[in-house]
């Protein structure tokens, strides 16, 4: 038998249209978390299903697309959902930042500053920020709904009481325009300034849990925290071993069974557009750093 | 010198090559065939189409073949595939009182009109492995009843006649749809019915045999479970009239569990409901428990159990959003493990500065 | 003053077909402290939860006097205006710790927590007062940053109590307050309480089946039975001359100590 063909980028437009209402309460009220009727798609659920959803509806004949998956174009996810775009939608992809008009994610914002009209989409696998201080959905709504937001400044306090910091490395929750408590997926805490005020959209998908929720460009995100023990994010001793990058995320990467050990950019299309501009890092042959060890 | 892995589409590529490979198996076997998986595995066909949301036993068929035998794999194609399908309308409630019975049991009464059939059951075989398997024997044609244009009568109307069951809910509103709308708690029994009728027969399994070992206790009684084809028509506007589309085979079961009275009401047994495609008796058992549990607070019971949790119930039955989640562990999570690999350094630094001193000297000996 | 804190008229509970609790009527005033004492299944317990919005009631009215002086039903109240009051104005002391506590949190968190909820963001600030609440309630603010878990029972009671205090409550409901604790463990709490109520002048509704609890905290009882008041008044005279033969019988039950 044959099966009938697909609909440009999988989804009939019906569904497009409905996850695109979804899309623009979420814009609407920035942070919210708009429940909205997630379809089965090709890809396993905590896969990237509601970042796919999204993109599908959104993508344009003329969009040029980046998908990345800690940071990286090549990951085997991120391989995996070009394709089916490309499959599917016959858009163009691209692995510079710079040049994509849509840019799905999984854990990772990119390095280089998104401009406006870029829209970056993010894999969202539990948006409820209140979700493992709270398990039931009907509790966390009416949380959400009457701003009762002590119970995660709980969870902060506990941290602090019990390591001297807020020991939360990623996924850390933000507070939207004053009012909505967000989960901003699982990037690192690194990431959170990025999202604030960022001249692009930013889109948030999570097709198990069925929710969309949305930053509009140049939206006010704050990071919890207390006065006395002010939000921070991660430092790193040394510049990328690659491209000398600094004030950037970087991978360790184990090198040998002796405890070798290097830093790279965890953005593969920031660290390569450095390198062809002509940064050398200290991990780079020419240099004999590691010989010296 | 270190080089960044790259490199995944073509190990994707490879890994799919070699899927195809296993897969198929042995070459000098002949490939196994839709036909021969719907008429020879047909309860896998059956739970994939039930769990799949999607009533049709080739497409099941192929999705079994092509998931190597692994069923959830199987159901999660069929979704896949019914996310693409227009919906082109909604047909009209199938009438399982016309059921034509292929196995109709009950454990109510004795007797009743109609009577007891069993039906292709596994109830009473002795379960040995029979040697017959390894060969292809020949198989006696089954004994047929002459057929008859009588319908049984369900035991849940036998009841009701005396007024001793809760009526069936009659209703005009049109039930909701979780594959179209997002579910809200709480989500009302027409969602919790969809719910369980898609959930996971595993999970289903276990839920309902926590409610018997009193984890939400029901009383159940098995009023009747029947198994058979239905009719599916549709409305037909232009023709005025309903034009029937088909049959398909449907499993029912109907749970008479405790009774339940008020001051304005006289007592009467309460039900559970279970429905599913296909022959799967477990699963339409397990449904009827899991929804009577849930309906407690319709009958003021206390909730203390997990099957009585509607939230909890309908947010874990389904096995492709569970088994998604669970095998997401799998991709890669190095960022956000490098973000607590830096904290935890710093905390071992901080709340034990000697040690790791001693560490990075020995280190650097 | 001589406005009710709170007025319950005509309160009815009705579990499907019977009664939990019909034809309640009462007042509290303004640093008093009431008890409702009566046998297991005597619908004390319903009763509290009705008032205390934990349980939603079949019919009659429960009013509260707001700090503006409003006097609403607590059914005309949002329900963001009803958690605002459960946790500022209101307390709630459970019999077992364990339902009134984070057991899995500091205890230092779990003082706190009340404070976070209305907009506290200092750390130092919150972990003050929580040791001077802890010091309040005579736990070492040694312990600030141990869990509940590792709390004997009297511990854990006078940290729940303290949890509740934090915020300056003016209307506290306790179910039991004393009563999975050891005889010795009780009368320490019961002292506790005792003190805390005076100083901080709060109107409590106390369920006890245990009239000596009641002796010691209330200046008036309620009996119950069957899920009716039978008998109300000030505590002294209704323990030591009751009227209805249902409290005598409560009464005679108790061994004199």
């Amino acid at each position: 038998m044959t099966l009938p063909a697909y609909n440009f980028a999988y989804l009939d437009e019906q569904t497009k249209r409905m996850i695109r209402r979804a899309i623009l309460k979420a814009i609407a009220i920035p942070g919210y978390q708009v429940p909205f009727a997630s379809r089965e798609m090709p890809m396993p659920y905590g896969w990237g299903t509601g970042g796919v959803q999204v993109t599908a509806s959104i993508l344009g004949p003329d969009d040029v697309l980046k998908v990345i998956d800690q940071g990286a174009d090549d990951t085997t996810n991120a391989v995996s959902i070009r394709a089916f775009f490309a499959k599917t939608a016959g858009v163009a992809t691209t692995t510079r930042t710079a040049g994509a008009t849509v840019i799905q994610t999984r854990h990772r914002i990119p390095e280089t500053p998104l401009k406006a009209g870029q829209i970056l989409v993010y894999q969202v696998p539990i948006p409820e920020p209140l979700r493992f201080l709270e398990p039931r959905e009907t509790e966390t709504r009416v949380m959400h709904g009457l701003e009762e937001y002590g119970l995660i400044q709980v969870k902060l306090y506990e941290d602090i009481a019990r390591h001297g910091h807020i020991a939360t490395t990623y996924a850390y929750p933000v507070k939207i325009e004053g009012r909505y408590v967000m989960d901003p997926s699982p990037i690192p805490k690194f990431d959170n300034p990025k999202m604030r005020n960022s001249p692009a959209l930013q889109l948030f998908g999570a097709g198990r849990e069925k929710r969309i929720y949305a930053l509009p460009p140049f939206t006010e995100v704050v990071s919890l925290d207390f006065e006395d023990h002010p939000f921070s994010v991660q430092r790193f001793s040394q510049p990328c071993a690659l491209c000398n990058a600094t004030g950037v995320y970087l991978d360790e990467v184990v090198t040998d069974d002796r405890g070798g050990r290097m830093f790279v950019c965890s953005d593969t299309d920031h660290c390569e557009t450095r390198q062809a501009d002509g940064h050398r890092g200290p991990g780079l042959p020419q240099t004999q750093q590691e010989d010296a060890a | 010198m270190y080089v960044a892995v790259k490199g995944g589409e073509a190990a994707i590529e490879k890994a799919h090559r070699l899927l195809a490979d296993r897969r198929r198996g042995e070459r000098t076997v002949p490939a196994l065939t839709p036909e021969q998986i719907v008429g020879q595995l047909s309860l896998a066909v059956d739970r994939v189409m039930a769990e799949g949301s999607l009533y049709d036993s080739e497409l099941a068929a192929m999705a079994v073949r092509q998931a190597r035998g692994d069923l959830i794999e199987a159901i999660f194609l069929l979704r896949a595939y019914r996310t693409t399908l227009a919906r082109f309308g909604v047909s009209r409630p199938i009438d399982t009182a016309a059921m034509r019975i292929e196995r109709r049991v009950s454990a109510t009464y004795k007797d009743i009109p109609g009577g007891q059939l069993l039906g292709p059951t596994f109830d009473y075989t002795h379960r040995l492995i029979d040697p017959a398997m390894a060969e292809d024997l020949p198989v006696e044609e089954p004994a047929r009843r002459p057929s008859s244009e009588e319908t049984a009568l369900r035991v849940t109307d036998i009841l009701n006649s005396e007024g001793l069951i809760e009526p069936d809910a009659r209703s005009e509103s049109e039930p909701g749809d979780l594959t179209r709308d997002p579910v809200s708690f709480p989500a009302g029994r027409d969602l919790r019915l969809q719910a369980l009728a898609r959930g996971d027969e595993g999970f289903l399994l276990s839920l309902s045999y926590s409610t018997q070992r009193g984890y939400g206790r029901t009383h159940p009684f098995v009023g009747e479970v029947r198994i058979g084809l239905v009719d599916v028509e549709i409305d037909s506007p232009e023709l005025g009239f309903a034009v029937k589309l088909g049959s398909i085979r449907v499993t029912e079961c109907q749970m008479v569990s405790q009774f339940t009275g008020s001051a304005e009401e006289a007592p009467r047994f309460t039900r559970g409901y279970g429905l599913v495609f296909g022959q799967s008796e477990r699963k339409a058992m397990a449904m009827s428990l899991v929804d009577r549990a849930l309906r407690a607070d319709e009958f003021d019971e206390q909730r203390l159990a997990p099957a009585q949790d509607e939230e909890f119930v309908l947010a874990h039955c389904d096995n492709v959003e569970a088994t998604g989640f669970v095998e997401h562990l799998k991709l890669p999570h190095y960022v956000d493990f490098q973000a607590e690999l830096d904290l935890l350094r710093q905390l071992r630094r901080e709340s034990h500065p000697l040690q790791h001193e001693e560490e990075t000297q020995e280190a650097a000996e | 003053m001589s406005d009710p804190i709170l007025s319950v008229r005509d309160l009815e509970r009705r579990y499907a077909s019977f009664i939990g609790c019909t034809k309640v009527s009462f007042d509290v005033w303004p640093g008093e402290v009431v008890a409702i004492v009566g046998e297991s299944g005597s619908g004390k317990t319903t009763l509290l939860n009705c008032i205390s919005g934990r349980l939603e009631r079949s019919s009659g009215s429960i009013r509260y006097r707001m700090r503006d002086n409003r006097f609403p039903d607590l059914a005309e109240l949002s329900e963001a205006e009803r958690r605002f009051l459960m946790r500022t104005d209101w307390g709630f002391v459970h019999q077992s710790p364990a339902e009134g506590l984070r057991m899995r949190v500091s205890a230092g968190a779990n003082v706190g927590e009340r404070l976070m909820a209305v907009g506290e963001r200092h750390y130092g600030r919150i972990r003050e007062t929580a040791s001077e609440w802890l010091q309040r309630v005579e736990i070492s603010p040694d312990r600030i940053d141990d869990q509940p878990v590792a709390f004997s029972g009297g511990m854990r009671q006078r940290l729940q109590i303290a949890r509740n205090l934090v915020t300056h409550p003016r209307l506290i409901f306790m179910d039991e307050p004393t009563g999975g604790l050891d005889v010795s463990v009780q009368a320490k709490v019961l002292d506790l309480l005792r003190g805390l109520v005076t100083d901080m002048s709060l109107a409590v509704v106390i369920v006890t089946h245990d009239l000596a609890v009641a002796r010691l905290l209330s200046q008036r009882i309620i009996v119950m039975k069957n899920g009716r008041i039978v008998e109300t008044g000030l505590t002294d005279r209704v323990l030591d001359d009751p009227r209805h033969a249902y409290t005598q019988l409560l009464v005679a039950s108790i061994p004199e100590s």
